[in-house]
């Protein structure tokens, strides 16, 4: 666009109905730009959509978010950013000419690409576990669901947390996950959902860290960060938007990977030898774009507070 | 599709003989023309599939129409009805109106316009088709499946409670959104990276800065669309609850989104129809266009203000005072832009040689229907009487005078200008006067009354209605058959030319833009020489040639590039 260098490539093949290469390249590269301005509208919505029902009911994206696990989030941010450092350096490769560093680094985008999804299909095995859905599926339980305990009065609450909390670390420990520990729990006291709260305490906007039921205990490490009051209303929404937006920045890594591996053929066939990288830039920006989002999706959605 | 690249530079022979290599015949068989880059052939396979679609949606609309001869039950049931007026609406915008315009006359006049071979991304032009066509054939497959009945908005909850065809439907119109927005992006770059030598931003031809802001709202509001459609699809599927108040969401925010995209899709609709009439108007006038930054400055001014008028759509819907107060306002803001447009062709017409040829008909069609439909649409943005008309047939009436008194209108006017490029042949003058005249008069017969029965409270999409309404009811349909008829003659004499039409000349209308510097129909690469352009409305610049029965330029080398030959 305005103020891009001039990069004439000698390889590139000028189509008829262009006057030189630089033409050429510079069309696809506004219309790249175009189409990734397209792509950050259409995420618009769904920012829009989690702005709304933020800014009116932001007691459950405070609930929602401590089912989230920001250390697996947190690892995929690292593993985009460096994904993206290798994306840049396939696009330098290319215009080098250095078709081994190209492939190289084509490789490792994609290797970033899908230990990205790996984690994610992680967090999402997890949520499904638990019942952690979008509206219409959310039904959270536990695995080995204690009826016990949603019939539980409030002072055997604490005691029955207690004893599931025993429980579960000590399964944790013979898996050895000790994230375990805390989506377990946490996802507990989900359960346990107090029916007398009146609508002020179900509002709270920054709940106490000894909660109102006192499922919350500040006693312990693990429960710190992770303090949950009572469920709020319409939880759900938040799990609604958590899929929304993560499915479909996952549908775009998806066709991240699937656009990586035509450049990798390309380069294979030879396509680059003749330094002409339109195609490994294009590819390249829209990768930065996916990484782009997902890092928003990052802070809003598992970094609440 | 490899004919494009391989064919030699340099190749491209205007031969001024009628039966010289053209696009038409470069190239045999049905997939010479489903896999061709080439813009004009893409173009005229978006004409044949849109005027298709306007066929169906204009059969939809006739059932309807009968439907109203009387009140109850006079040929279909209610829920039949139901469904034609959904459907009427969801293939009308979807299928026909937005991508009408652009996808047909933009691609094939575009590039011609710009002195240039091709569209920038010829690749990604027939994609785009081909998302047409896919997104077509998943709208019209749910007509089977189950044909939707919650009108073409798809209004949350019923949206998503009702058991016909829904998720096919937005999902069609999903595919559809993103051949709008690859139509749109293309243009963007074919402006933007290949005018010809000559032609600054001010000295584009104004069909040309239409196109442009068209695009521009294709490519910003048509993804929110493409997001709201999913989230309907999801909800209807997954039960996301975005939208569901059963599950914690909100149907206004439904709304919302479906406005933020709905209200500029159209000016989608009408600013190619827009660009089109300043090209008419200044040719038919013979006079050079007036106020040419006015009108293209007004284009962009449209484009922008259309994200912002959305929340007039909601007055009713439980805004807040202050944001109806807000939306009116900025709604009403939109009138400036439109009349200063008006106004320059008022005054372009203006002691201008004025020639009353078939697109110039349609042109002055569109000047008064749209002044109607424009002003009107001031009625319903004042929230006072909005309140009292809204949902009634005034609405029906309005948007059918902007939409089809403004963008069908010039969308014929432009058929008729740009036909004998098109197909080298020039279709019966006097035929197309009749067919005019008919549409014209049929077209303010079907909707005028609505305006009178909407004011008197008649209620849109209702299947009966009272006694009283029963005069309008019947006139409006007797309009409907009179506007049918017109088109079928329009049918008749436009294939008819096909076949054994007059040959037409490079030029028959005097115009100075450079598609008529080219022969008709035009050659595969477009033109002998890289162009030049100059002023696109320097109508003095032609002078008469009885020879070829058309205009040709005193001077034909003020349209050639410096750099001479091509390639």
């Amino acid at each position: 666009m305005a103020g891009h260098a001039t990069t004439p490539q000698e390889g590139l093949r000028v189509d008829h109905h262009f006057e030189n290469p630089d033409q050429q390249y510079q069309s696809a590269k506004l219309g790249m730009w175009v189409f990734l301005a397209t792509e950050i509208l259409f995420f618009g919505g769904l920012f829009v959509a989690y702005s709304v029902y933020r800014a009116n009911h932001p007691e459950i994206f405070i609930f929602g978010h401590h089912f989230l696990d920001k250390n697996l989030g947190a690892l995929n941010t690292v593993i985009l950013i460096c994904s993206s450092l290798t994306a840049a350096w396939a696009v330098r490769a290319a215009q080098l000419k250095q078709i081994g560093l190209l492939k190289l680094m084509l490789v490792l985008t994609m290797l970033c690409a899908f230990g990205f999804m790996g984690v994610k299909a992680v967090e999402y095995n997890t949520k499904w576990k638990h019942g952690l859905l979008w509206a219409g599926s959310y039904d959270p339980h536990l695995e080995h669901d204690e009826p016990a305990i949603e019939i539980a009065t409030e002072g055997e609450l604490l005691v029955d947390g207690t004893e599931v909390a025993a429980e579960v670390v000590s399964e944790a420990q013979r898996v050895g996950d000790a994230d375990l520990v805390e989506s377990e729990v946490v996802s507990k006291s989900v359960v346990v959902q107090d029916q007398t709260a009146s609508p002020v305490d179900r509002s709270n906007i920054a709940p106490a860290a000894e909660g109102p039921a006192g499922l919350a205990r500040s006693d312990e490490g693990t429960m710190d960060e992770h303090a949950i009051a009572i469920e709020p209303a319409n939880a759900q929404t938040f799990f609604s938007i958590y899929f929304l937006m993560t499915g479909l920045h996952g549908i775009h890594v998806l066709g991240g990977i699937g656009a990586f591996l035509w450049l990798l053929m390309c380069a294979h066939r030879g396509d680059f030898a003749t330094g002409h990288f339109t195609r490994v830039d294009m590819v390249a920006l829209y990768w930065h774009v996916v990484d782009l989002i997902w890092i928003y999706l990052f802070l809003l959605l598992y970094l609440v507070e | 599709m490899a004919e494009a690249i391989e064919a030699p530079a340099g190749a491209g022979p205007v031969d001024h003989a009628p039966d010289a290599d053209n696009y038409l015949t470069h190239g045999k068989g049905v997939l010479s023309w489903l896999f061709t880059l080439d813009h004009k052939r893409i173009g005229v396979m978006y004409l044949v599939v849109i005027l298709a679609s306007f066929f169906l949606g204009g059969v939809f609309a006739l059932v309807l129409r009968t439907e109203l001869w009387t009140p109850g039950t006079t040929i279909i049931t209610a829920d039949t009805y139901n469904k034609m007026f959904t459907l009427h609406g969801a293939v009308m915008i979807f299928l026909f109106i937005i991508p009408g315009i652009p996808a047909t006359l933009g691609n094939f006049v575009l590039p011609l316009m710009l002195g240039a071979k091709d569209v920038a991304l010829p690749r990604l032009n027939l994609a785009s088709f081909w998302l047409w066509l896919t997104g077509a054939t998943v709208a019209v497959a749910s007509i089977i499946i189950g044909a939707v009945d919650t009108g073409w908005t798809f209004y949350t909850p019923y949206s998503t409670s009702t058991t016909t065809a829904v998720t096919a439907m937005t999902l069609g119109a999903f595919i559809l959104g993103f051949s709008s927005i690859f139509t749109g992006l293309n243009f963007i770059v074919t402006i933007h990276k290949m005018r010809p030598e000559g032609m600054t931003w001010f000295r584009m031809p104004l069909f040309l800065w239409g196109i442009y802001s068209t695009a521009i709202i294709q490519v910003l509001a048509t993804p929110v669309l493409g997001i709201t459609l999913l989230l309907l699809v999801a909800e209807r599927t997954l039960g996301v609850g975005i939208f569901d108040p059963a599950l914690g969401g909100d149907p206004v925010l439904y709304q919302h989104f479906f406005w933020f995209y709905s209200h500029p899709a159209v000016y989608i609709m009408i600013l190619p129809a827009m660009a089109i009439m300043s090209e008419l108007i200044s040719t038919f006038s013979g006079k050079h266009i007036f106020g040419y930054r006015f009108i293209a400055w007004s284009s962009i001014a449209i484009a922008l203000l259309s994200f912002l008028v959305w929340g007039h759509h909601m007055f009713v819907s439980g805004q807040s005072g202050l944001v109806n107060m807000i939306f009116s306002a900025l709604t009403f803001s939109v009138a400036i832009p439109s009349a200063v447009k008006v106004f320059n062709w008022l005054a372009t017409m203006y002691k201008g040689s004025i020639r009353l040829a078939a697109p110039m008909l349609y042109a002055l069609s569109f000047l008064f229907l749209f002044a109607i439909g424009g002003l009107t649409g001031l009625f319903l943005g004042s929230l006072s009487t909005d309140i009292h008309l809204h949902d009634t047939y005034f609405v029906v009436a309005h948007f059918h005078y902007v939409m089809f008194g403004g963008t069908v209108i010039a969308f014929l006017g432009g058929i008729h200008y740009w036909w004998p490029k098109m197909f080298g042949r020039m279709y019966s003058e006097r035929w197309a006067q009749v067919s005019a005249l008919l549409i014209f008069v049929g077209f303010n017969l079907t909707f005028f009354t609505q305006f009178v029965m909407g004011s008197h409270g008649m209620p849109r999409r209702y299947y009966n209605y009272l006694e009283r309404f029963t005069a309008y009811h019947q006139a409006s349909t007797v309009g409907s058959f009179i506007l049918a008829l017109g088109f079928l003659i329009m049918a008749g004499y436009l294939l008819h030319s096909l076949v054994s039409g007059e040959r037409a000349p490079a030029n028959p209308w005097g115009a100075a833009t450079l598609e008529w510097e080219t022969t008709s129909p035009p050659a595969y690469y477009n033109f002998a020489h890289e162009m030049r352009a100059g002023d696109p409305y320097d109508l003095d610049a032609m002078r008469w040639d009885p020879a070829t029965g058309g205009y040709v330029r005193k001077d034909p080398s003020s349209v050639l590039a410096s750099t001479g030959e091509t390639g």
